[in-house]
């Protein structure tokens, strides 16, 4: 396994063309190794944020870096960084296998190394079965899935999450936490993820980032260990409850 | 079986109608007394086309080549040229809009032009063909390279791979149900543009097409051999429209799996 980076953020600014203001001097760090959670309410400039650390939108001013240990920049190269969406973006005529290998094939990998690679992943997400299916084929949480393990395929340092449970129901959406929070332990990525729900943002994330307005509003660290994280726990409600309070403060509905 | 005995029903109904349709005309004919040499009945035509087997065959097949060259000239060319224009903004706003008046311009007055450029025969019909048909597929083409799925481009460009690259492993693949669209339409119009060239182009002998056995047989007053000649140019038209239809559905069709097999899988 290589070396996470940690992913600094430095007075980030963004105008969209439209001359919307997304971000404005959004500054914090995803420790290396760390789940991150980024929650605010639409039109926050969390999936902005999001973008621009992926690559597929400027900033106005500030940067993103991604840094070793030793403080040296990581050059991310295609394949060490992964995106899943909030749709699953899956090429309709191609099978589960070949969706998943399709980071391997555009990286030059060769076709019988980069069908085990996808099938080891498929296996792991527990699509077994599915290998040859078509995306019209599954349901809306198998294909977040495969979504999934097709970012997963390269073996990413740096893993971006955009509300990738957003458009399945509620008991989906448990289980591909659970799969999110496999996936994050297993391969170690530095991992950033944009959500709306609260519940999902202490379920999994180390921090999690209130933004409102395009700026950062508040961070807030779990206090909750892994072991204790049991949605129905007391203790895991009342972490929710804390911060859905700093969140209510950040949309100006609770006076702090 | 159900789905088996409805596509057999499809199949049947217009081959049902063609019949009805012919008993009609037969009958009609008949009864008003109307000349053979105004609207010969159906079993005369077949008559005549079973006669004149060989020489229709043979002027089939010929129209048949040059509705099938021309078609295939106009699928490469589209396909590239759409694909170019689509890809290069100045090219969609400068070629495209006179592409689109060109094509406006009646094959049948620009047909001679090719007779000064190629010469009387069978490349003069291929150029028609292929200039009445290269259109649908190139506007087809760009329709469809113009609406693939933004998202989808995202993944490629995370993975950093080359335009050439995305549009093999993408742009293309994705614009196949438009571009198959284009295909239908020229199918179609290949035969139209064939058959314009060889009246214009005026070869004859042993390896007459359909369209110069259409002009004789109508300067010697012959009804019946030009209603044969073009039922047979209709039916080299309707299997290049089929054979394009079939491919195109084998092609996308089982993109859109039904719902059915979604339940089988979903656990």
């Amino acid at each position: 396994m290589s070396d996470k980076p940690a992913v600094v953020c430095e007075g980030l600014s963004c105008t969209l063309p439209s001359g919307v203001q997304a971000l404005r001097d959004v500054s914090f760090r995803l420790q290396a190794g760390g789940l991150t959670a980024i929650i605010g309410p639409s039109g926050c400039g969390k999936t902005t944020l999001l973008r621009i650390a992926a690559g597929l939108a400027r900033a106005t001013s500030g940067r993103i870096q991604f840094l070793r240990r030793d403080g040296s920049a990581d050059p991310i190269r295609a394949g060490h960084l992964a995106v899943c969406f909030q749709d699953a973006r899956l090429l309709p005529w191609r099978k589960v296998v070949d969706n998943v290998a399709l980071p391997l094939e555009l990286a030059g990998v060769g076709r019988r190394e980069r069908v085990a690679r996808a099938e080891a992943v498929i296996h792991a997400a527990g699509l077994d079965g599915a290998q040859s299916r078509l995306p019209a084929q599954l349901s809306g949480g198998m294909r977040m899935r495969v979504a999934l393990a097709r970012a997963l395929v390269t073996d990413p340092t740096v893993l971006l999450l955009d509300e990738p449970c957003s458009s399945v129901d509620e008991f989906t959406r448990m289980q591909l936490d659970e799969e999110i929070l496999r996936v994050w332990q297993d391969s170690g990525a530095t991992t950033m993820l944009v959500t709306h729900s609260v519940s999902e943002a202490v379920f999994l994330a180390d921090e999690i980032v209130i933004m409102r307005r395009a700026r950062v509003h508040s961070i807030h660290r779990v206090a909750l260990d892994r072991a204790s994280r049991d949605r129905t726990s007391h203790a895991f409600s009342q972490e929710v409850e804390l911060v859905m309070r700093s969140l209510a403060v950040a949309a100006g509905v609770v006076v702090p | 079986m159900k789905r088996l005995s409805e596509k057999m029903r499809e199949i049947a109904a217009p081959l049902i109608a063609v019949g009805v349709i012919a008993v009609a005309w037969e009958v009609a004919v008949i009864a008003t007394g109307v000349s053979p040499l105004l609207l010969p009945r159906p079993t005369a035509i077949g008559q005549t086309m079973w006669m004149n087997s060989e020489m229709l065959l043979s002027a089939t097949v010929q129209t048949a080549i040059a509705a099938l060259s021309g078609f295939a000239i106009a699928t490469t060319l589209g396909i590239i040229g759409g694909s170019v224009i689509a890809a290069v903004p100045v090219l969609r706003r400068s070629i495209y809009p006179l592409a689109t008046i060109v094509q406006m311009v009646p094959l049948v007055a620009v047909a001679p032009l090719f007779v000064i450029w190629l010469g009387f025969g069978l490349p003069t019909a291929i150029a028609a063909s292929a200039v009445v048909a290269v259109f649908p597929v190139l506007a087809a083409t760009i329709d469809g390279l113009r609406s693939v799925d933004h998202g989808l481009r995202e993944i490629f460009a995370l993975a950093g791979a080359s335009t050439w690259t995305r549009w093999r492993k993408l742009d293309l693949p994705a614009s196949i149900p438009a571009i198959m669209t284009g295909l239908r339409i020229a199918a179609g119009l290949s035969v139209i543009g064939a058959i314009v060239g060889e009246f214009v182009s005026g070869y004859g002998g042993a390896h007459a097409p359909l369209g110069i056995v259409v002009m004789t047989a109508m300067r010697e007053a012959r009804t019946d051999l030009v209603f044969g000649a073009v039922a047979l140019s209709a039916i080299v038209g309707f299997v290049l429209f089929g054979v394009v239809s079939i491919v195109g559905w084998l092609l996308v069709n089982r993109w859109h799996a039904s719902g059915q097999s979604e339940m089988e899988i979903r656990r």
